[in-house]
């Protein structure tokens, strides 16, 4: 497989982190203030970048074989607890993901919690919201940049997919200095569990000793399979979406179906 | 310290197993059965795990929506 592929997939997933990233961000930043935020961000940066340069060597060192065995099935357990969300959204089982929303609830949050100081970070809720929101959201884009990197033993393709990433995204966030509610996320998110899910697949059976028919061109139809199962699946939960209360709209499939 | 290594423990569960801990059980089976199927049958079992996947899917998605509706 070339590089482009992985750089494709990886920048993908990591985009649609880094939107709920930002969200969280902006509402700190927006409502409290831009010191405490950025030092959060910068904190859990170096975090983030320790455990890439701690693990992603160190995931190497395995054999090839019993590396994809292991990192196929956590991606292919991964991807498919991605699949099912972004299944039951786009059927109107779940209600979509809207990062305008998110940014509302932070927003209010973030207004009525109480200013403290703790050494040289003036507002600590500013601080730890922002920490969180991009460790937790940047651990998922290390987890797909580790795995796939590896995997493909290209992990500097990874990180860069990642980091134009994680730049576009923060600098449209700069930009338009509001979250990037207008994104079609719930399809990307879609997209990015059929990726997992198929890349997954593959790579699992390979380290359990299977010979794809075709090698790495098997791909080229694991991928179209998996997003035709997963769209049916959609039309069959659509038959079965629950009936909206009144004065509420299911929510709509948004850019997966139409 | 049993508290923290509580959260530590639940956090990485819901962070790779998340909502249906059977996707999870139902793929390293899969993965196994192939394991078991290729080296010990000598059967090409390349379909396996994506079968498994749509399955587990499929199954998951029933759980989540079947208490709906």
């Amino acid at each position: 497989m070339t590089a482009l592929p992985l750089i494709l997939t990886v920048f993908v997933a990591c985009a649609v982190e880094a939107i709920e990233a930002l969200t969280i961000v902006l509402a700190a930043g927006l409502t409290r203030q831009w010191r405490s935020t950025f030092q959060g961000m910068a904190a859990a940066l170096v975090v983030l970048a320790a455990v890439v340069a701690v693990l992603g060597p160190t995931i190497t060192l395995l054999p090839l074989g019993a590396l994809r065995l292991v990192v196929g099935a956590l991606l292919a357990i991964f991807g498919l607890q991605w699949l099912r969300k972004a299944i039951l959204r786009a059927s109107g089982h779940k209600a979509l993901h809207d990062e305008a929303s998110a940014y509302l609830r932070e927003v209010a949050a973030a207004k009525a919690a109480p200013v403290s100081s703790r050494g040289r970070v003036s507002d600590w809720y500013a601080f730890t919201l922002s920490f969180k929101g991009v460790l937790l959201e940047g651990l998922e884009v290390v987890f797909i940049v580790i795995t796939f990197g590896d995997n493909q033993r290209d992990l500097g393709a990874a990180v860069i997919g990642a980091a134009i990433a994680v730049v576009v995204v923060t600098v449209t966030g700069i930009a338009v200095r509001a979250p990037l509610a207008k994104v079609p996320e719930n399809a990307l998110k879609f997209a990015v569990g059929i990726m997992l899910t198929s890349f997954g697949s593959f790579w699992g059976a390979e380290g359990a000793g299977v010979t794809w028919p075709g090698g790495d061109a098997a791909l080229l139809v694991i991928v179209p399979v998996v997003a035709v199962v997963s769209l049916a699946y959609v039309a069959l939960l659509r038959r079965y979406r629950p009936a909206p209360s009144l004065g509420q709209q299911a929510p709509a499939a948004e850019g997966v179906t139409r | 310290m049993l508290r923290a290594l509580k959260s530590f423990g639940a956090f990485w569960y819901d962070f790779v197993i998340g909502d249906d801990w059977h996707v999870a059980a139902i793929v390293v089976v899969a993965l196994g059965l192939t394991a078991l199927l290729t080296h010990a049958a000598h059967v090409s079992a390349w379909w396996l795990v994506p079968l498994a996947a749509f399955a587990a899917l499929a199954w998951s998605l029933y759980r989540a929506t079947a208490s709906k509706s």
